[in-house]
């Protein structure tokens, strides 16, 4: 047949209408593109304008379409009829369910505000729930950090006033040499991928240190196979190295960090180790030139850092004395760590010396003029372009606080951290501890909470304590077993409440976090807690509220579900007052809006979970939401978003303010604000003046801008902290020192892992005899947490979640793909198919996070892969310690943090024959009830014809 | 039965990095978006919600481990479409003409109102490239979406294939093959890049640019050099040379 061909209309109309809006498939927050036709939802793409993403989409944002038109979209506030965990329930009115819940809510606010558990898992409102809670009066909020990632925030902010993920970011423009941390590829999702994307075109090097060899560690020029839990201890060889061969940056420690300052030699007293300073608490440091003791932001000032002081007859050194004493010792030297760490000691040396080279030989300058914060004037910026950033997986264990100090610690000696081609903060950070809020506690019956629940702790002062030292809240954060824990302990909720531990409670009510599946240690435990009843038949947790916008596996535990819309069908705000999605170039917020409104017909409908606190709130006459007369301030969230002000011109949203509209960061409420946002494409950018991006923490330009936004409201210059002087407090506290004073059981734990200055420690492995392997989780780039196995287009990706096993591990067992392996852990046993991976640490086992179902769960068939082959790792960590024979209860957490120890967990492996059923893992737990059945058995999703 | 035109004014196609790509499925999902919406049937799914859902994709990514005689094992995550072949046999092998290549740009179409659903050019691309819509009964591909390349009623910076437009990694390249002087062609030149299975003598136009060599930083830096030699082997002899090197700084004594 002859070559013809059809003539193509090759311009067709690609929609009616493009409604750009934020995307929430994940918490990367890109700028999309909504494309419409009909009213409806036809097609979205990435928003070339928007600061976070630049256009590119992730695969998750893609398929939002599948996921705001899922089958497992709730539909109606439901009434639970049938036993907890059943999944039976009734839709009821909206009036009805706001009724049920303020008619729970109202005695306790009356009565007794800490039995109200208020938690929030992927909430991005954070700002916004926890005005709500303090101005309920519970001192028991939170949101999901505490089992997600508080080591490495609080390190960061301990250490330098930010962390990575949305906190920071390489200077990808810059960079020569990029090393990344720890497994979980998701956090800033596309960011990472487009700076890697773009590094690696213009032939920089990256290095990858993960146990797992998949994604960016897959693209990574050389691959760092690390032992699990190891992190702290390879890097702080990479800073032995370093040092010993004088491969720092003198002059930025000198300047910039606490290196100079000096350490109180007073042994025994209650400020040895404390940092020396003048009677107006100013840090002090000895002058090189004149050899004077001054105040450390003296204008002309050479910080000498090996300075010394004699007081008493005891001569104190500084920081640097001490860091230099500790980490020269050959306990840190590559041949001492390299079996455990499971690296080479050549390739430690040979990758510090990479670190070496680059920072130093390839240092280069930029002809940007600056002011210091002592009123120096820099003519230039000089650059070393060597970065790092890490994952959640260096910070899930509980050597994790200490090891993303470990981290930061290398990032500063050499001189790294705000130069060009180094790390760089996104405002609003850097912000040091000292202008953060410590936490608060203070309950008085139907008032608000005296502060904000969640803050930095500066001391022993701060903790969260009852006046007969009990902790204040039901997690147990900013209590002696977790300090520092400035995230809350979400994953000890559940848990401390069933035990009545420190008290009980009556109603726990908690948003978008599934806490009786995938984001709960110890599953089947939890799964029990929450179904258990007292010797009157009531259940132990009394009344249970949730608010999701899915069918998912908590659903079936509530008693009330509070049902929320799809991201496409709400208003939201990705404040400068929570996670910002700024860039190091920027300040940065954006807006939700509903490109669709709620539509489920025949049903109740769905409002935004927002807008409900706003009307529970309202109903309930919260101080905060309502005036004198108890009239409401605010008809829903949009409204809130527009007029509260936190300080006075201080609101939400920054963009858009005053009268007219053309105020930044501060400036009236304006009206006309939403409207303003979404002609923008929903987001709003502010530009850091070119004198002030980088060397953010001390440049006045910097500063400046800072107040002006209203970020803050003084300049807030600090010097970075090799030394964490809170820390010492509590070891203070624990030396006998101080009328506050943790139990003696826990002293020797605080003496020696409270160190101000990083230490790498094994983790508490009690029990664990004969459990040799790691097993962890990775989340798919492609997936996110419970979400996307209910979207059509995703699960065809990640369907399935076999046990990734290596080599050699899979020949000691005589397993071959698709064999059964039964995997046992000191807590419990699950039996699971495996896969043999190769490129994977020799002795550490994986699969993704959270594919994993339960049967009647996310509208999905019950023959589904992720219901009978899919499994959850969570069975096999209890969110406590073996028990010890004290009859304490030891948290399965980091001891500074209290982050969740997800990482610690130890296995061991053996092949197995199928279970019963022969096609299914196990344990498998038993059905809930659908409460919007399942999904269609055919899509042919096409909007316009 | 179908013949190929004998020249192609171009050769359009993609380059794809697999020193990049990390293996995201943004491509994946960006494709079965945008094609589902657009050019012909919507790609469907069978069985979305249940036991083995399969639906038509015109992308999709493979992830391959690769054992190389010393270090360890890697990772190559390969993203397949249509290769738009200069010998495509997939257009000769068709008994209807529905599957023909264009004249003024190469792309490898099907016409679905001729297309007859025989499978035939299935079974001929060698690559496994081409799906049956189960739903609609017609060959899907990969169409370089030639609904946005032209498309006047998108901007021109967004006139490339869905897949291009949304790659975090920058791991995919669009252009002309076939002009020397192309970006794509250079990189092409540059990379090393290479044809799929090129002894299938399809010619194909798509180009892959290998993955750079891994795990060498050990053969580059020399651990014994001055680089990491240590300040001083003295025992507490650091202190004295960190007095020297703070007065060797700017402002320093000497």
């Amino acid at each position: 047949m002859a070559h013809t061909q059809p003539r193509l209309d090759l311009s067709p109309p690609i929609s009616d209408e493009v409604r750009k809006t934020t995307c929430y498939m994940c918490a990367c927050r890109c700028g999309i593109n909504v494309h419409m036709k009909g009213g409806k939802v036809a097609y979205i793409e990435g928003n070339r304008d928007h600061p976070v993403n630049r256009g590119v989409l992730c695969a998750k944002g893609s398929a939002g379409i599948m996921q705001h038109n899922s089958p497992a979209r709730l539909r109606a506030p439901l009434k639970r009829v049938g036993p907890r965990g059943s999944g039976q329930f009734e839709e009821i009115s909206w009036d009805e369910a706001l009724e049920i819940a303020a008619g729970w809510l109202e005695p306790l606010r009356k009565n007794a505000p800490e039995k109200l558990a208020f938690f929030t898992g992927r909430d991005q409102s954070q700002s916004f729930t926890s005005f709500w809670a303090q101005n309920f009066g519970t001192p028991n909020y939170a949101a999901h950090g505490g089992f997600c990632s508080v080591n490495m925030a609080a390190a960061g902010i301990y250490t330098m006033g930010g962390a990575f993920w949305e906190f920071g970011q390489p200077d990808w423009d810059h960079t020569k040499l990029f090393m990344l941390f720890g497994v979980a590829e998701d956090h800033d999702s596309n960011p990472i991928k487009m700076g890697i994307g773009k590094i690696k075109a213009r032939g920089a090097r990256v290095i990858g240190v993960n146990p797992i060899r998949t994604g960016y560690n897959a693209v990574a020029d050389d691959w760092v196979g690390i032992t699990p839990g190891t992190d702290g201890l390879f890097v702080l060889a990479l800073v032995h190295v370093l040092l010993k061969a004088g491969k720092i940056d003198l002059d930025y420690l000198a300047r910039y960090t606490n290196a100079p300052c000096l350490l109180i030699e007073n042994p025994g007293g209650a400020d040895h180790g404390l940092l020396l300073r003048d009677d107006a608490g100013k840090l002090l440091v000895k002058d090189r030139t004149s050899g004077d003791l001054v105040p450390f932001d003296t204008p002309g000032v050479r910080p000498d850092l090996t300075g010394t002081h004699v007081q008493n007859g005891q001569t104190s050194h500084t920081v640097m004395y001490k860091t230099v004493n500790r980490y020269l010792s050959e306990e840190y030297s590559p041949e001492a760590v390299a079996d455990r760490c499971g690296i080479p000691a050549s390739r430690i040396r040979a990758i510090a010396g990479e670190i070496a080279r680059v920072a130093f030989d390839e240092a280069f300058e930029i002809n940007q003029p600056w002011t210091d914060f002592r009123g120096e004037r820099h003519e230039k910026m000089v650059g070393r372009p060597v970065s790092f950033h890490a994952m959640r997986g260096i910070s899930a264990h509980a050597n994790g606080f200490q090891t993303c100090r470990a981290l930061h610690l290398l990032q500063i000696i050499l001189g790294t951290v705000e130069v060009p081609g180094g790390f760089r903060f996104k405002p609003p950070y850097p912000k040091p501890v000292e202008a953060h809020p410590t936490p608060h506690r203070d309950v008085v019956p139907g008032k608000p909470l005296n502060g904000p629940h969640l803050g930095f702790v500066r001391g022993p002062d701060d903790l969260a304590l009852e006046p007969d030292g009990s902790p204040s809240r039901i997690d147990k954060a900013f209590t002696w077993e977790n300090p520092m824990s400035a995230h809350g302990l979400m994953h000890m909720v559940i848990s401390n409440a069933h035990a009545g531990d420190p008290y009980k409670i009556d109603t726990l009510f908690m948003y978008m976090a599934n806490m009786s599946w995938n984001s709960t240690m110890n599953t089947r435990g939890v799964i029990d807690m929450l179904t258990d009843t007292d010797e009157t038949g009531e259940y132990v947790i009394p009344r249970i509220i949730y608010s999701d916008s899915y069918s998912s596996e908590m659903v079936a535990y509530a008693d009330l579900i509070l049902p929320d819309t799809t991201y496409l069908e709400r208003h939201d705000c990705i404040s400068l007052l929570d996670r910002p999605i700024c860039e190091a170039d920027a300040a940065a917020d954006a807006i939700r809006w509903p490109v669709v409104e709620p539509d489920r017909p025949g049903h109740a409908g769905v409002r935004g979970f927002q807008t409900v606190l706003v009307q529970l709130a309202n109903k309930l006459k919260l101080p905060g939401f309502t005036d004198e007369d108890g009239n409401p301030k605010y008809a829903d969230y949009a409204d809130y978003m527009v007029r509260h002000e936190r300080r006075p011109g201080i609101g939400p949203l920054a963009g858009f303010r005053g009268e007219d509209g053309t105020d930044q960061g501060r400036g009236a409420p304006n009206p006309d604000q939403l409207d303003r946002y979404i002609e923008n494409g929903s987001f709003f950018v502010a530009h850091v003046p070119e004198e002030g991006l980088y060397y953010k923490p001390w440049n006045k330009a910097y500063q400046d801008w800072a107040v002006g936004m209203g970020l803050y409201d003084s300049p807030q210059p600090f010097l970075f902290s090799l030394y964490v002087e809170p820390l010492r407090r509590f070891q203070l506290a624990a030396e006998g020192h101080g009328d506050r004073q943790p139990p003696d059981h826990l002293r020797e734990r605080i003496k020696a892992q409270l160190d101000p200055l990083p230490i790498w420690y094994e983790t508490d492995q009690q029990g664990n005899e004969g459990y040799t392997v790691t097993a962890l989780t990775q989340r798919p780039m492609a997936m996110y947490h419970s979400w996307g196995s209910q979207n059509a287009w995703l699960r065809q990706i990640h369907g399935h979640n076999p046990l990734y096993v290596p080599t050699k591990l899979m020949r000691e067992n005589g397993l071959k793909d698709g064999d059964w392996a039964r995997v046992t852990s000191p807590h419990g046993e699950i039996t699971v198919p495996v896969m043999e991976m190769a490129a994977l640490n020799e002795n550490t086992v994986w699969t993704w996070n959270a594919i994993g179902k339960r049967k009647g769960a996310w509208a999905l068939e019950k023959d589904a892969p992720e219901v009978t082959r899919g499994f959850l790792l969570n069975h096999l960590i209890h969110e406590l310690l073996p028990p010890r024979g004290d009859g304490l209860r030891w948290a399965n957490s980091d001891p500074v943090t209290g982050q969740a120890a997800w990482f610690d967990l130890k296995v061991r492996i053996e092949k197995a024959a199928p279970p019963d059923g022969l096609s299914e893992s196990h344990p498998a737990t038993e059905p809930q009830v659908s409460p919007v059945g399942t999904g269609p058995e055919e899509l042919e999703w096409k909007v316009g014809k | 039965m179908t013949d190929l035109p004998t020249t192609t004014e171009r050769k359009l196609g993609l380059v794809i990095d697999l020193d990049t790509c990390v293996g995201c499925h943004a491509c994946v999902i960006s494709c079965k978006g945008w094609n589902t919406e657009n050019y012909g049937a919507p790609l469907s799914d069978q069985n979305p919600y249940g036991a083995d859902p399969s639906g038509t994709f015109l992308n999709r990514i493979h992830s391959y481990e690769v054992q190389p005689e010393a270090g360890a094992a890697q990772l190559v995550h390969f993203p397949k479409s249509c290769l738009h072949c200069e010998d495509a046999p997939c257009v000769t092998v068709c008994p209807t003409g529905a599957s023909y290549k264009r004249v003024e740009d190469g792309i490898v179409l099907v016409n679905e109102s001729d297309c007859i659903g025989c499978g035939l050019c299935a079974w001929a691309c060698p690559y496994g490239a081409r799906e049956m819509d189960q739903a609609e009964g017609v060959m899907k591909k990969c169409t370089l979406c030639i609904d946005r390349i032209y498309n006047g009623n998108l901007p021109e910076v967004d006139r490339v294939p869905a897949c291009v437009r949304t790659c975090p990694a920058g791991a995919r390249h669009f252009g002309d093959l076939g002009d020397p002087d192309s970006d794509v062609s250079r990189l092409v030149a540059e990379r090393g890049g290479m044809d799929l299975m090129p002894e299938q003598g399809t010619k194909p136009v798509n180009k892959y640019l290998p993955p750079r060599p891994r795990d060498t930083v050990e053969e580059e830096i020399d651990i014994l050099a001055p680089l990491l030699a240590p300040v001083t082997e003295e025992p507490g002899g650091f202190l004295g040379w960190l007095d020297r090197a703070l007065d060797a700084l700017p402002g320093g004594k000497s």
